[in-house]
């Protein structure tokens, strides 16, 4: 049931990205670009999400503990450190470069388009090697 | 570069959608409706049954271009501007980004704001930032 529940969530998500543009790239680097053919579109996005999310969270936390038992899985982490700074900034440079973002391309896999494909491989690459550097220890230096 | 239409409703609903998710997650199961998240937790699994409902929620998440589909006669519109070796590479930088970072759009953007993190917030305004700039720099610099 639980399971059931999930794909459902996912569906809905997936959804909510295919409509809204976010699995577009030539839509989403309008946006960011704003000296040239600026589409501002995904402020919408934002601030629709944003505003179901703020609210329904309120509710959900108020709550005490989720519908299936357990708790909620929120980061403990409220340090503002330069990995958090760094890795962000990078991500916006990806993210220009190709137009997905994660959330963006994992829904945009189902349309069966080779070019999902291929960032969602370098992607994962990106997020393998990532892991195995801070498993070396890189990058704790930055904090 | 080429225009694409201003859609402020479709844009909105998605939104709202987006949204939607995010709060019957963390209600269904607790868990931030991060897409990075979702994607690491496969690759480099911790567990079984931690792998079993990310696979699940990302199959539901493939499954939305084909109702897609099904409600509008068209598949979802996703052209790609640039060329494969900015893909590649851009894949690559979000990758290693989204890690060190701990998180993406979904992620920190949307989940992480609204309950004001200041690390979501922080890393929000950062990488719209620095998108912000390499857009300006590949279209307006270097392709000016």
């Amino acid at each position: 049931m639980r399971l059931v529940l999930i794909f459902c969530i996912g569906l809905i998500f997936g959804l909510g990205i295919v409509i809204s543009g976010m699995a577009n790239p030539a839509k989403v680097l309008n946006f960011f670009d704003i000296a040239g053919t600026w589409d501002p579109s995904l402020a919408f996005v934002m601030g629709g999400a944003l505003a179901v999310t703020g609210l329904g969270y309120r509710v959900v936390f108020g709550r005490g503990e989720p519908v299936f038992g357990g708790r909620f899985h929120l980061p403990l982490s409220a340090q503002i450190d330069a990995r958090l700074v760094a890795g962000s900034a990078l991500f916006g440079v990806g993210w220009g470069m190709a137009g997905f973002c994660p959330g963006g391309a994992l829904p945009a896999l189902g349309t069966g388009i080779a070019d999902v494909f291929i960032f969602t491989g370098a992607l994962i690459v990106g997020i393998l090697g990532a892991k195995t550097l801070q498993a070396r220890g890189f990058g704790r230096a930055f904090h | 570069m080429f225009e694409t239409a201003f859609t402020p409703w479709q844009s909105l609903g998605g939104g709202l959608l987006i949204g939607t998710s995010a709060v019957l997650l963390m209600l269904v199961s607790g868990r931030v409706m991060g897409a990075t998240g979702v994607l690491a937790g496969l690759v480099a699994p911790v567990s079984r049954a931690d792998a079993t409902w990310r696979l699940v929620l990302l199959l539901g998440m493939l499954t939305a271009p084909l109702v897609y589909l099904l409600i509008t006669g068209r598949m979802p519109e996703v052209s790609v501007p640039v060329s494969t070796p900015m893909l590649i590479l851009g894949g690559l930088v979000v990758g290693v980004g989204v890690t060190f970072g701990g998180g993406c759009t979904s992620g920190h953007g949307v989940c992480g704001i609204a309950r004001l993190s200041p690390r979501s917030i922080v890393a929000t305004l950062v990488f719209m930032a620095s998108c912000i700039a390499t857009v300006f720099v590949i279209r307006h610099v270097i392709g000016g």
